[in-house]
């Protein structure tokens, strides 16, 4: 066991995963001499050599487009696009090729490829630097999309993802890149996708989250009296609605929380299939704490923008007082 | 079909070069170089400001600062009127200060408060002055060159159909050598090349797409201007560590495009001597290259012409050294004592509306429709959203 930070456990996971499967390669801008702008790929170009961990021109539209067909052909393309926002040059090749290609050839070709994409808020930045786009991928049948909210989890889901035969967007929380350290285990190991984590178990309420927002969620249960189950749902899509439906029938209660603005965000899949499988057990209306239909503004006003402990406390108190 | 006999090589007017030539005349009146040499110096001491802002904790996110590319905001700003658009990137506050913005709307931008030029919601890669011309520092790489082809476009119709005259402005479409490979600019080329659009793409070479040499990421670097030559557009190679080159040159093709409508490249040779951002460790360069460049300081090339025409002194020096930090120490007074952009901001220019007219829709609830009431705390120690 080692107590590791988000980063130093995606670079584990990478590292262990490489050295198992030769057909594992690692592009992006400035991930191999520089280790990346993050520094999740420190060190592998130099223990895998040039040939496995390069440096791309900043063309995204090229890099994943290069990546479909280095998976097409046979390989696990890990392509790192350095923002979220730097995904919408990059759009029409995930989602009207990676995302398609089964489905188009009728299973002939598949596309194994894992974008792994820092995301979300609280470094300080500005839009295109910490938007969370989640849902629009989510949105989009044949991508799988996977945030992770723990060290112990990025590595187990990741070390997943490169084993995976289809397309998985793999979004990576960088306000929790370092802000958070935990024992994970240094033998490899797997976590397989569309299973959510209850992170605690509690009667009166149930929260659902994901990526950074659950650590705020956490620090909002601290702070509450009530005995309240929290769900990680770790895998956006495919996303494990049993383990939501099977808390929500137990509490009767449901507050969402994500980063996202709200409409159309995935709480409101979670909403709506929440009214589908738990209507007669609801005692109050699902709740949503998310951020605003806005654009991500400057820093200054970053943490008016995100969803905190504090705004998870009032729509805990809120749904609750129904 | 285009003229073949233009020549597609660029050809500097016979002017009198005064760094090179050593001669005591400068190609434009003392008074006109005494005024870039201190917008130039404006712009550094502003960004070095900025980066001990920065470490301070005043300045937030991303600050990716121009020092040692100060010659070319300020050369090309000059060779242009101001009525003719400029469109750029992220590096962007010396081209704002060299076309007219005020280094207070500037510090405070780039410190998130209300007086700064997109009233604090944008930072450091968000300079927009509409008076000015300036349609906007941008941060998606090569994003912004279509919109250069854009404007173009559109001064062109206005100048030729609506006003049914002769094409009479040109755009300048700024963009780093890194986002030479983005398709976006292909197709940018494409466009204005096709359509004789009259803009000009200046790519500020400075050798690397952050941490990736151009060598490293770029195809026939050492003849960059085929990509523009690939797409019919006429080309000039620029020293863009010599303001009076960058003049020079600049003038001439700016003339050119407007008087033809055509489109040009520019490949502009320079160097910054900082890292691609504050967070940027710089492993991808030597400490040596650095200093042989920082040799070539083009604030220095200046100062050395001006000398050589006798027409500067210690005492110029002196008090235009004198008169930038004021102007900038102004400017971080001003920007710490303007307003830390309120929240209720935050929903405001999203569309033109800034609560949003519709009743009955999804639009006029601040919540977007949320059932939990915001908190809407205070954390910049005013007062609440509603």
């Amino acid at each position: 066991m080692a107590n590791i930070t988000l980063v130093q456990a995606i670079n584990l996971a990478l590292i262990q995963e490489m050295e198992r499967n030769d057909s594992i390669v690692l592009l992006g801008e400035d991930i191999g001499v520089n280790g990346g702008v993050f520094r999740v790929t420190e060190g592998l170009q130099k223990r895998f050599g040039g040939a496995r961990v390069f440096d791309t021109p900043l063309a995204e539209s090229g890099i994943i487009g290069l990546s479909i067909g280095m998976a097409m052909g046979g390989l696990h393309p890990v392509p790192e696009i350095q923002f979220e926002g730097f995904l919408g040059p990059a759009y029409d090749q995930i989602c009207s090729h990676a995302a398609r290609m089964r489905s188009r050839t009728r299973g002939a070709f598949t596309v194994p490829m894992t974008i792994r994409i820092p995301v979300g808020g609280g470094i300080h930045a500005p839009e295109l630097h910490s938007d969370s786009p989640e849902a629009i991928y989510a949105h989009t049948p044949g991508l799988k999309v996977v945030m992770p909210s723990s060290p112990y989890d990025a590595k187990g889901l990741l070390t997943s993802c490169l084993r995976e035969p289809d397309p998985v967007l793999f979004f990576e929380p960088k306000r929790i890149y370092r802000a958070i350290r935990e024992e994970v285990p240094e033998d490899e190991y797997t976590l397989p996708l569309g299973v959510a984590r209850t992170v605690c178990e509690g009667s009166d309420l149930t929260i659902v989250s994901w990526g950074a927002s659950v650590v705020q969620c956490m620090q909002a249960i601290e702070k509450s009296e009530q005995s309240i189950e929290l769900i990680d749902l770790r895998t956006i899509y495919p996303f494990d609605m049993d383990a939501v439906a099977t808390s929500v029938k137990k509490t009767g209660r449901c507050v969402v929380v994500h980063e996202a603005p709200l409409t159309c965000g995935f709480g409101s899949e979670i909403a709506a299939r929440i009214m589908e499988r738990c209507f007669l057990e609801l005692e109050a209306p699902v709740q949503r704490v998310a951020g605003y239909d806005t654009t991500m503004p400057y820093y200054k006003m970053e943490l008016d923008y995100l969803p905190d402990s504090y705004r998870v406390q009032r729509a805990i108190e809120d749904c609750l007082a129904y | 079909m285009k003229d073949p006999t233009v020549p597609m090589s660029h050809v500097a007017t016979p002017a009198v070069h005064a760094a090179s030539a050593g001669a005591s005349t400068l190609p434009v009146p003392p008074a006109t170089a005494l005024h870039w040499l201190r917008q130039m110096h404006l712009i550094r001491e502003f960004e070095v400001r900025c980066m001990q802002s920065y470490q301070e904790k005043k300045i937030g996110g991303f600050c990716h600062v121009y020092i040692g590319q100060e010659a070319i905001a300020v050369g090309c700003v000059a060779a242009l009127r101001p009525e003719d658009p400029i469109v750029l990137a992220y590096r962007d506050h010396g081209h704002a200060l060299a076309r007219g913005m005020t280094a207070n709307a500037c510090m405070a931008e780039m410190f998130g408060r209300v007086d700064g030029c997109a009233k604090g919601k944008g930072g450091s890669m968000h300079m927009f002055d509409r008076p000015n011309n300036l349609f906007g520092g941008h941060g998606i790489v090569g994003a912004q060159t279509p919109l250069g082809a854009g404007l173009a476009f559109g001064t062109k119709y206005e100048d030729e159909v609506i006003n049914g005259g002769k094409n009479s402005r040109v755009t300048l479409s700024f963009l780093g050598d890194g986002a030479v490979n983005q398709g976006a600019f292909s197709e940018a080329m494409n466009l204005s090349g096709l359509f004789d659009l009259p803009v000009i793409f200046i790519v500020e070479n400075n050798g690397y797409s952050m941490g990736t040499s151009i060598q490293r990421g770029t195809t026939m670097s050492h003849d960059l201007c085929i990509k523009g030559r690939a797409h019919g557009l006429r080309e000039a190679t620029i020293d863009g560590m010599d303001v009076l080159s960058v003049y020079r040159d600049m003038k001439e093709l700016a003339d050119w495009c407007r008087e033809h409508s055509r489109a040009a490249f520019v490949n502009m040779t320079c160097y910054r001597f900082k890292g691609h951002s504050m967070s940027d460790p710089r492993k991808y360069r030597t400490r040596e290259e650095e200093a042989t460049h920082e040799s070539n300081d083009p604030i220095i090339n200046l100062e050395r012409a001006l000398w050589q025409a006798g027409v500067f002194d210690d005492a110029i020096l002196a008090s235009i050294l004198k008169s930038v930090r004021e102007e900038v120490k102004e400017s971080i007074a001003f920007a710490s004592a303007s307003e830390v952009t309120p929240d209720r901001e935050l929903y405001t220019d999203v569309f033109v509306e800034p609560w949003g007219p519709y009743p009955g829709s999804s639009l006029p609830a601040f919540l977007g429709g949320a059932t939990n009431a915001c908190t809407f705390r205070s954390t910049n120690g005013k007062e609440g959203l509603v």
